[in-house]
């Protein structure tokens, strides 16, 4: 092997890196105090874009924010940015900001439905919000109010809209846009480690010796760690390898040494064979010590379906014969047909063989469930066995035009690299891997490979899942904000985790409701079948940005229901809505976040918010205010038969009155008010705090009166309550002031101290800890979720009584399967969609950056130039891309970043005239209940 | 001459020729300003032409100013605004007397609409009087049209503001360029300062950029860092006596020579050798 | 007004405005009916045609120009050549609008009335044509389009006015003040050049001086008068090429004393 004297001076310059971070002011937070060049204040913050968590300053100077500058003591980008960061500064300041709440109404002031939007008070928008609430609580129970949460939500926001949705309206339809994002990844680490979150962290890129990248354009969504790839191959170009696995050629192709394009979902089948090789061909690489000492087999059942609508379903009624059922077209019946039935089809026949499928036969369909058991190795041999390169190679090529040999030279390519003794591996994956019809298992298969090798929770070596969202992790994943779950992994349907929130809470025992089913997509059906009547929008834009959009839209418009969407600039969500709040932006509050290698960051509110705005913090507090315990704690029956019991009386014994509001009960307690506002002092010294203090506008506030704020530091007390949960547990939080000195810690900070890697115990205390519990030596995989199974074989259950696997992880045995909707004789095209480098997701802010707007205008439909030709189409022509749910008219790219073979699209999302969604299908991955936006059949023809 | 105070007769002949002369000093007078003027009127050196189009020099001589290429642009389905069904800004327009381009012909400006670089090229084809040369954009072999023979300019960095070269992941340039990994590629650089970054520069090839200005439409720097200019301002001339030796396409560079003569001449060499070798020679 | 009085004159308009139009579709709208400027254009999506003097000067250049430009050039000048006559400077160049309203003006205002200080040539234009030629063959460019009022009203109305907007204001102004026709009389180098293809055509104002009353009305809007030095003298076709074949002449004629006929070559 040898360590030439670069890897040396890498790997010794990151074990510096990793004994050094003591918690002190760094030198140059300090000197930008001082330096207050031309009036102007520096203060740190995180950059608002995506999961990497780059850390910015930024400049401010009369109230208004007028420059940014990368963080150079930031250790994710050291004073480095990509283009969205670059114009943090603007994206505040757009022309047409949200300044005031709008309602529709008609001429006589009433609100309508069919009205047009008109401004209105804070106090007539708290108003109507309060009466449609209460009708949906009426006509729907808890059940019939829902929130679109996000993983955008600064985690204080995403805490105290937690409380008040499942603590105060006890309802659990309450769940973010990371569903879309992040959720099979969520089930794959609950599943194979029992805890939420990737077990390495950004140095692993510079410890690397090989970077595989499946299903993520690094290159374009996460550019400063593609950086960090790159500096790295350039370090060691002969011996460092960067591959790209994808469906269509991208810009992260440029350093990759090789690339492997294969067709959509085929990469079940890919990791398998990496398996095959390595169980089959390799077995000397395999770490017989580390599995059989660390790791289990399991698996799952495989007739899942899809996560699409079901039978019976309200809106699937009446069916007719023509096929069409409820609101659903023929067309649209034909694949979500698939979700009850679905026949095995011959490329997925071989795969499933061994779970006891053959091509032909009908599968049967269930609901999606998490359920799994152990078997032996020789089970999980036999899962592996069909997994040859002569059935894999063509299965899985997604290019009609490459040589299949040459195709299966690079797979072997591929095994070689991952097997090679002492070569270190990452893979790396964002969207391709989670949101797919078999997310959660895809997700699951990549540990499989790190395991048998013995490469995860290493230095250099693991299989690590990129985060899309600034705060996918940081709030919608630690906080919570799911509908399933409460903060640091606890579940609702766990009694006892129910009992551990509602104590720390102060609210009777039985108050958080156990059923937390309405995910989002359940949540958009839930509006369409007629039983959500509220639902409110929180930092996301759901109505661009949700599979089978057209049908969310129509139920939003047409159906008797209130949608509020707070925001800072109009979109497509608020324009479906029926009252539009204006929402305080990034740096116009105090705030945290936390990236994809568990670094919490936090930040100060820099400037007093545009017009009339205000956090959607203080909308959620506010709003507290107009509900009491008796307006919310009685008895209520689910539509599933379970009953919420009356907790009034429980309520009244803790010293509650009938008419104590929610305000008095979740914010402005006691613990809260010890949290004192002091100007005098770091961090509060010389920052606005609009909720607590109220501001210079004089903001009129619910009641009609000037607000003058809570008049203590609610933003610490939320954070404190907050970090309690996880404290102990593994998710350890440092304390709120602390983090305002330090640019970021990842977690668990345990005695001031970040963890690098975790379940290694070199370096997680919590791994050390177990081990020694447990006489374990290296590793100890402590995540407590699902560490009980009963034992089967591939086809099922044989022994229910259920077996202890504490500090194991597992490796699943899961087939290759297709996607319900696969291109046919009339769709003849894959669709994929996804982002663009430029513009941040729905584009509200990015798109208001001229810059910005001006490098890429508008979204194009990406097209091999072959295709094109074959339908008559040139570079820029306008063609209508066609689904069974909808088309949208887009302007064809044959040139240009993205490369797609003949037989597939891509088309991204962030354009709000090229409302994509309308095309895709809302099938998701059964289990993670995660859309899959990267494969539906299309037709393409001129528009 | 006629004496003082007397009336001069003027004559039918001495009209005629009076006449003539007036005329003649009139229409001369009128000739050099026009002239004048008409080289006044020729374009600045910066203007980008369409696709196509012949040396600056031969292409005033032809182009008559008809529009029917502005026309052809305007109007391409590529055109078409998405949301209003109608035609957008196109990138060819037809100069004013303001744009210091010569009044009435074609010319584009990249930051304001670059050339899409249409697969049709329909700006070439309409054109009736050849200053637009479709031989110059057919493929010889195929005999069909290719956008990537196009040749209206030279994109250029300008490394100083260009923020790709601070370190910043930008590189919009590089993706907006219809060639992408050809015009534009990227030059991976370590950056030392921050020790685990890489630059990820963007490099113009002179032989695949076409010069349609998407990489500068698309640059996010207040004024673009990287901007398209015609060849003869963009490229220096190396000299027609050194081939490199690493790069094949270079030999016809040098075979494309205008001056044949290889006769060196300087102040040096201005002397007969005799008339160098008779001098004085001061000892 | 009768509408006798009026029926050339606004057949005219109705063609100049028509033609502005057709190109201004053309461009805008992409209508395959007229597409480009009077330098050169493509009729019916196919048919060449090209300004005649334009193509000369390209020529004087030095130049090899497209075959559709030649092409054009010769449907022109034929056209003009065998039936128009210099029909185009009336009927179809839009500048005639503006000198014509310069005209009016003149007569309105009774700028006509008051003595003439400048005098210039109407052979000007030959000199002009012949100018154009030289300059162009020079500068190695078509020097008249560098100047023309025409093909900037043209563009102007087409692809949006500029600055050479204001040339059209000075020539407005200087017929107006300065020299009666003076532009499209005088000066025109394509006047001059239709003038010359036109020599020979077939449509011609003739004079029935049976008729005439000697009124004198028609000298009065004739914007080329040296044209009908036969008013009330001899009944013959209005020879000289400078005539635009405009009609005003027969429009304002309330004696049937002038009509257009076609010229009988045998009768001369």
């Amino acid at each position: 092997m040898g360590m030439n004297r670069r890897d040396f001076l890498k790997s010794s310059a990151a074990a510096a890196a990793a004994s050094a971070v003591g918690i002190s002011i760094p030198a140059e937070l300090s000197a930008a105090a001082t330096q207050a060049e031309q009036g102007w204040r520096w203060d740190k913050a995180p950059c608002r874009f995506c999961g990497t968590g780059c850390g910015i300053m930024l400049a401010t100077e009369n109230g208004k924010i007028v420059a940014v500058k990368g963080d150079p003591a930031a250790p994710v980008n050291r004073g480095l940015n990509c283009i969205k960061g670059y114009f943090n500064a603007k994206i505040m300041y757009g022309a047409d900001r949200l300044k005031t709440p709008l309602l529709r109404m008609n001429d006589k002031g009433e609100f309508d439905k069919h009205g047009k939007f008109k401004p209105v008070s804070w106090k007539r928008a708290f108003d109507e919000m309060e009466k449609h609430i209460r009708k949906a609580l009426k006509e729907s129970g808890p059940e019939g109010v829902a929130v679109f949460a996000s993983g955008q939500y600064t985690i204080m926001e995403g805490y105290a809209a937690q409380k008040m949705m499942k603590a105060g309206f006890r309802s659990n339809a309450f769940d973010p846009n990371a569903r879309h994002c992040m959720a099979s990844a969520v089930v794959g680490f609950y599943q194979t480690f029992g805890i939420d979150e990737p077990s390495g962290c950004y140095d692993d890129i510079e410890l690397t010796d090989t970077v595989v990248s499946w299903g993520s354009n690094m290159a374009e969504m996460h550019p400063i760690l593609w950086s960090r790839v790159s500096d790295r191959k350039l370090s060691n170009p002969d011996k460092v390898k960067v591959v790209n696995i994808t469906t269509y050629r991208t810009r992260s192709s440029d350093l990759a040494d090789f690339e492997i394009i294969f067709r959509p979902n085929t990469d079940l089948a890919l990791w398998n064979y990496i398996a095959h090789e390595i169980v089959y061909n390799h077995p000397e690489a395999i770490d017989w010590d580390f599995v059989k000492q660390h790791i289990v087999f399991a698996v799952g059942p495989v007739n899942i379906g899809y996560g699409m609508r079901r039978k019976g379903e309200k809106s699937l009624t009446p069916e007719r014969p023509d096929g069409s059922a409820g609101k659903y077209s023929a067309k649209e019946m034909e694949i979500i047909r698939k979700e009850m039935a679905k026949k095995v089809s011959d490329r997925e026949g071989p795969a499933l063989e061994p779970y006891g499928y053959k091509s032909g036969d009908e599968m049967k369909n269930t609901p999606g469930t998490l359920k799994h058991w152990m078997i032996g190795f020789e089970e999980y041999k036999k899962s592996l066995a069909p997994y040859t390169l002569d059935y894999v190679a063509p299965l899985v090529k997604g290019d009609p035009d490459e040589d299949l040999e040459a195709f299966k030279k690079k797979l072997k390519d591929l095994v070689a690299l991952y097997v090679e003794k002492d070569r270190k591996v990452v893979s790396f994956w964002t969207m391709g891997m989670n949101q797919h019809t078999r997310g959660s298992w895809d997700n699951t298969l990549s540990y499989n490979v790190h395991f048998l090798l013995n490469k995860q929770a290493k230095p250099g070596n693991g299989a690590y899942s990129l985060t899309g969202q600034p705060s996918a992790c940081g709030t919608a994943r630690e906080v919570g904000t799911f509908a399933h779950r409460l903060p640091a992994d606890m579940m609702v349907k766990n009694p006892k985790h129910r009992k551990i929130a509602e104590k720390k809470w102060q609210i009777p025992e039985g108050t958080l409701n156990p059923v937390g089913n309405q995910h989002i997509m359940k949540i958009h059906r839930d509006i369409e079948d007629g039983v959500v009547k509220f639902a409110w929008v929180n930092v996301c834009n759901p109505y661009q940005d949700s599979a089978s959009a057209r049908h969310w839209i129509k139920a939003a418009r047409e159906m008797d229901n209130f949608i509020v969407t707070s925001d800072g600039y109009p979109g497509i969500s608020a324009m479906v809505s029926d009252l539009v709040l204006p929402s305080a932006m990034i740096y116009e509050k105090w705030g945290a976040y936390g990236n994809a290698e568990r670094r919490t960051q936090h930040w100060r509110q820099q400037v007093i918010p545009v017009g009339q705005a205000m956090s959607d913090t203080w909308q959620w507090v506010e709003l507290s205010k107009r509900f009491t315990v008796d307006d919310l704690w009685g008895p209520y029956t689910l539509r599933n038969g379970k009953k919420l019991p009356d907790v009034r009386k429980a309520a009244y014994k803790m010293g509650y009155k009938p008419d104590t509001t929610m305000f008095e009960i979740l914010y402005a307690n006691d613990r809260a008010k010890k949290y004192k506002i002091d100007l005098n002092s770091f961090p509060q010294k010389g920052y606005d705090n609009s909720e607590c203090l109220g501001d210079a506008r004089n903001v009129v506030g619910s009641d009609g009166k000037v607000f003058k704020g809570y008049g203590f530091m609610l933003h610490q007390y939320l954070w404190e309550e907050y970090a309690w949960f996880g404290r102990g547990h593994g998710h350890d939080l440092a304390d709120f002031v602390t983090y305002h000195k330090v640019r970021g810690l990842k977690w668990p900070v345990v005695n001031g101290k970040e963890t690098f890697w975790r379940f290694n115990t070199k370096y997680d205390p919590y791994a050390a800890k177990h081990a020694k519990e447990a006489g374990l030596k290296d590793f100890a995989f402590y995540g407590p979720l699902a560490k009980k199974l009963a034992h089967g074989d591939l086809k099922g259950i044989k022994d229910k009584k259920k077996t202890s696997l504490a500090n194991k992880a597992k490796i699943f045995a899961r087939p290759y399967m297709d996607p319900p909707e696969v291109p046919d004789k009339e769709y003849d095209t894959w669709l994929c969609t996804g982002r663009v480098l430029e513009h941040w997701h729905s584009g509200t802010m990015t798109m208001r950056v001229p810059e910005l707007f001006r490098a890429v205008p508008e979204a194009l439909c990406y097209m091999n130039p072959k295709d094109a030709k074959a339908r008559g189409l040139k570079n820029g022509d306008l063609v209508w891309v066609e689904s069974r749910r909808g088309k949208v008219k887009v302007r064809i790219e044959t040139r240009g970043r993205n490369r797609p073979s003949r037989g597939l699209v891509f088309v991204p999302w962030f354009d709000e005239r090229v409302l994509i969604n309308k095309v895709t299908l809302d099938a998701t991955c059964p289990m993670s209940k995660q859309t899959d936006y990267k494969k539906c059949a299309v037709k393409i023809y001129k528009a | 001459m006629a004496k003082k105070g007397k009336k001069v007769e003027i004559t039918s002949r001495r009209r005629f020729f009076t006449d003539i002369a007036y005329s003649a000093g009139l229409a001369t007078m009128g000739g050099l300003l026009w002239a004048g003027y008409t080289q006044k009127a020729k374009s600045s050196p910066l203007t980008l032409r369409p696709p196509a189009a012949l040396e600056e020099k031969d292409f005033l001589k032809l182009c008559i100013k008809c529009g029917l290429c502005a026309e052809a642009c305007h109007n391409r389905p590529s055109n078409i605004d998405r949301d209003t069904g109608k035609p957008k800004k196109s990138t060819l327009k037809m100069a004013k007397a303001e744009d210091n381009v010569t009044i009435g012909t074609p010319f584009f400006t990249p930051r304001d609409v670059p050339c899409y670089m249409c697969d049709d090229i329909p700006c070439v084809t309409v054109c009736p009087s050849e200053a637009l040369d479709i031989t110059k954009v057919t493929n010889k072999k195929t005999g069909e049209l290719d956008f990537k023979m196009m040749d209206m300019g030279l994109a250029v960095v300008d490394s100083n503001s260009c923020i790709a070269f601070w370190g910043i992941q930008c590189d919009a340039c590089y993706r907006a360029c219809p060639l992408m990994d050809k015009a534009i590629k990227l030059e991976y650089d370590r950056n030392e300062r921050t020790g685990k970054h890489a630059f990820l520069k963007p490099v113009v090839s002179m032989y695949d950029c076409t010069g349609c200005g998407m990489c500068e439409n698309a640059c996010v720097t207040e004024k673009a860092a990287i901007f398209v200019l015609p060849r003869e301002i963009a490229l220096g001339r190396p000299g027609d006596h050194y081939v490199k030796g690493w790069d094949k396409k270079d030999q016809q560079r040098v075979a494309n020579r205008v001056d044949k003569d290889i006769t060196t001449h300087d102040k040096r060499s201005a002397k007969k050798p005799e008339d160098y070798l008779n001098r004085e020679l001061e000892y | 007004m009768k509408w006798s009085n009026i029926k050339y004159l606004v057949f005219r308009r109705f063609v100049q405005i028509s033609f502005l139009f057709l190109y201004a579709m053309g461009n805008y709208y992409g209508w395959k009916l007229l597409q480009g400027d009077l330098s050169s254009s493509i009729l019916f999506g196919k048919i060449p045609l090209s300004d005649p003097l334009a193509t000369l000067q390209i020529l004087s250049t030095g130049a090899l120009v497209g075959a559709n430009v030649l092409v054009g050039a010769m449907i022109i000048s034929l056209f003009y050549g065998i039936i128009g006559g210099r029909a185009f400077c009336s009927w179809v160049c839009p500048v005639n609008m503006v000198t014509d309203l310069a005209a009016w003006l003149r007569r309105k205002l009774l700028i006509d009335k008051i003595e003439r200080k400048i005098w210039i040539s109407r052979n000007i234009r030959y000199y002009m044509l012949v100018l154009a030629l030289i300059v162009s063959a020079i500068s190695g460019m078509a020097a008249f389009e560098v100047i023309s009022p025409i093909t900037i009203l043209n563009r102007g109305v087409v692809f949006g006015f500029g600055m050479g907007g204001g040339l059209l204001i000075a020539i407005f102004l200087f017929d107006l003040f300065v020299v009666k026709n003076g532009w499209c009389g005088h000066i025109c180098p394509l006047g001059g050049m239709h003038s010359l293809i036109g020599k020979y055509s077939i449509i011609r104002v003739s004079h029935n001086s049976d008729n005439c009353t000697l009124c004198m009305k028609c000298k009065d809007v004739c914007p080329e008068v040296e044209v009908l030095g036969m008013i009330g003298k001899r009944s013959e076709f209005v020879s000289r090429k400078e005539c635009t074949n405009c009609g005003r002449c027969v429009d304002v004629c309330d004696d049937d004393a002038l009509n257009f006929h076609l010229r009988k070559f045998l009768e001369k």
